[in-house]
């Protein structure tokens, strides 16, 4: 079903194939409890890419672990709903969990060093991969990871199977760990980081790749980064994270152009640019708050140019056309004139 | 689009040269130690020797018939009286030494190899779950562990078999339940290191069934400390068994091990009688030094963990 003809498509990208509600996951530790994700909403459109932007710490790999259902001990979702295709994950029960990993929803880790087992060799991590979910046979298997290798672009994909992780450059290994979670055509991959680990060049080939293939196959993606670069040229939608909380969400053209919060103003600043050349990089005074203490109201006030005594107030995320935002004070005044047509 | 430019490209220009097979290469950095080689050389014949005894011993120490009570206590280099050379000397019955340790060795090797092999099975499965499902069960396994090892060894092993009776399996029995808490250990161990890897990880977000994730995934990983305690522990086992044997709760006096030929020729000692006592003790001696000086350098070699 995933596998959506032409005619199909356009009916489908219409609806969410994921929603987020207000979903909060807490780390509840002898010091006190860490909010790492603390109401969080989103959705993602099929065929469509969430770049989820924030600093270390900012919960987005929290939330991203939240949805996949794989929070560890003492982490817990204590709140919010995850909606997909209709169904809650955070209700379902875990084998219903199981039944969707990896066939339907799949995940994509940052270090492809690390996430494929080192001692065992390709073809095994593929077929195990395919066999968790398909009753196939071992032949059927290894066809299946052969083409699933030739498709993320590995040449000669007969001759790698038979290749250790080791062999592998690491492009070549996250094609590999990519070829893994398109394997079931899923309808929704969480990527969490997943060029990080690797040189420019490398980055660039992998996100056309994963650009041509989340098209072709119409599938959601939700991007964890904290690089702007990679955000501008691969996300649809972009929402930042803060202290636990979507502090800024909207197309990602308006709001890399013209930031609201100025902790999305922030980031964007200390982005090294060609255009720049010479000036002084800007960055964002302080650093984030302990997670354990955070201010009351913003969480970015104490690091905040714009903040005043109004800011110790709990601040809605507050709604402008497509976008939404999380500040008493805004970059740019958002009158009724801006709200689009 | 750099797909079509790679695949351009022959598969040896992409695979990083000289890179080999993680078994070869511990091979290769094995066999730079000179200690070691002799070892493995060693190793290898005794394992020979006892794997041929029917072919390599002059006689069939087991088959009564070929026994001669005429025979008995003959010193080294003595002839029997069918004109066969005893060069080991002979025990109280007229068998004859050598032929007696060469199939001692099987025993005493097969008992010390089997009882390790099925420690490790029982040990490493009860780490690595564990290990790897935390909580209640990691606490209940981990307990009898330690109720386990805080029993000497010997004590253990001699009540099992006190309760159990004589016999090649009971022994082997007796040494598992005596051993597989160390290996338990060892894997929960390792296993705790290995399973906050990502790769552990990333197999749950495949949705991999738990079992598989636990043999499949983890225990390739926490193999190599657990190869070299369970060679380590051969040497331990057939150290045991010589013992248990020489308290005589080992295996039947029918089938001596070397342990058991030890204490045959133990009340003939004092009369000058040495060699019975003294060969099956230096051949149990020799196998036991073989397999620790494999066991070390295996320790040495896999311990590099650089490799990948």
């Amino acid at each position: 079903m995933s596998a959506s003809g032409a005619v199909m498509a356009p009916v489908v990208k219409s609806s969410a194939i994921l929603e987020v509600r207000d979903l909060r996951t807490h780390f509840v530790g002898e010091t006190g409890s860490v909010k790492a994700v603390d109401g969080v909403s989103f959705s993602v459109k099929r065929g469509r890419v969430l770049g989820l932007v924030g600093e270390s710490g900012s919960g987005k790999s929290v939330t991203g672990f939240s949805i996949i259902g794989l929070v560890d001990p003492p982490g817990r979702i204590v709140g919010g709903q995850v909606i997909f295709d209709g169904r809650d994950l955070t209700r379902v029960t875990r084998e219903e969990m199981r039944g969707l990993r990896g066939r339907r929803i799949a995940m994509i880790f940052q270090d492809p060093m690390m996430t494929l087992n080192p001692v065992l060799r390709i073809d095994t991590q593929l077929i195990e991969a395919i066999r968790a979910h398909a009753d196939v046979s071992q032949a059927q298997a290894r066809a299946w990871a052969r083409d699933a290798l030739g498709m993320v672009g590995i040449p000669s994909p007969e001759e790698r199977l038979h290749a250790y992780p080791h062999q592998f450059s690491g492009g070549m290994r996250q094609r590999v760990v990519i070829a893994i979670a398109l394997l079931h055509k899923p309808d929704f991959i969480i990527a969490d980081e997943p060029t990080t680990a690797l040189d420019v060049t490398i980055q660039a080939q992998i996100l056309a790749e994963v650009q041509k293939l989340v098209a072709e196959s119409d599938t959601a993606l939700i991007w964890i980064t904290h690089d702007l670069a990679v955000v501008s040229r691969l996300a649809d939608d972009i929402a930042v994270m803060y202290a636990g909380r979507i502090v800024e969400a909207g197309p990602v053209a308006e709001v890399l152009d013209r930031p609201l919060h100025p902790y999305t103003a922030g980031l964007i600043g200390s982005v090294p640019s060609r255009n720049r050349r010479g000036e002084r990089l800007q960055q964002i005074p302080g650093m984030m708050p302990s997670m354990l203490h955070l201010p009351k109201g913003c969480a970015f006030r104490t690091r905040c140019a714009r903040a005043d005594a109004a800011c110790a107030a709990d601040v809605p995320l507050l709604p402008v056309g497509d976008r939404e935002y999380r500040c008493f004070h805004p970059l740019i005044e958002v009158p009724v004139t801006e709200m689009p047509a | 689009m750099s797909a079509e430019d790679l695949s351009l490209l022959p598969a040896s220009a992409i695979l990083p040269i000289g890179e080999e097979a993680p078994f070869r290469q511990t091979a290769r950095a094995y066999l730079r130690s000179s200690g070691a080689i002799f070892g493995l050389v060693l190793l290898a014949s005794i394992v020979g020797l006892a794997l041929l005894a029917p072919l390599v011993a002059p006689q069939n120490p087991y088959d009564l018939l070929q026994l001669d009570i005429m025979n008995s206590r003959l010193p080294p280099g003595s002839e029997s009286t069918t004109g066969m050379i005893f060069w080991l000397g002979t025990d109280d019955q007229g068998r004859d030494m050598l032929s007696g340790i060469i199939y001692g060795l099987r025993i005493s090797l097969s008992v010390g190899v089997s009882s390790a092999l099925f420690a490790t099975i029982v040990g490493t499965s009860a780490g690595l779950i564990a290990a790897y499902a935390g909580r209640r069960t990691e606490t209940v396994i981990m307990r009898i562990v330690d109720l386990q090892l805080s029993f000497p060894a010997i004590l253990v092993a001699l009540m099992i078999l006190a309760f159990l009776g004589k016999g090649i399996a009971n022994v082997v029995l007796a040494l598992v339940i005596v051993e597989w808490a160390t290996y338990a250990r060892a894997a929960r161990a390792t296993a705790l290191v290995e399973r906050r890897k990502e790769y552990i990880e990333a197999a749950e977000a495949l949705a991999i069934p738990r079992w598989r994730i636990v043999f499949t995934h983890l225990l390739p990983n926490c193999l190599p400390p657990l190869i070299v305690i369970a060679t380590v522990q051969v040497a331990r086992a057939i150290a045991l068994e010589a013992t248990l044997s020489f308290l005589g709760l080992g295996v039947p006096v029918t089938e001596p091990s070397l342990g058991l030929l030890v204490a045959n020729g133990y009340q003939y000692m004092l009369s000058g009688m040495t060699w019975i006592s003294f060969y099956p003790g230096v051949a149990l001696l020799v196998t036991v030094v073989a397999i620790n000086l494999v066991g070390d350098r295996l320790r040495d070699v896999l311990n590099v963990r650089g490799r990948i």
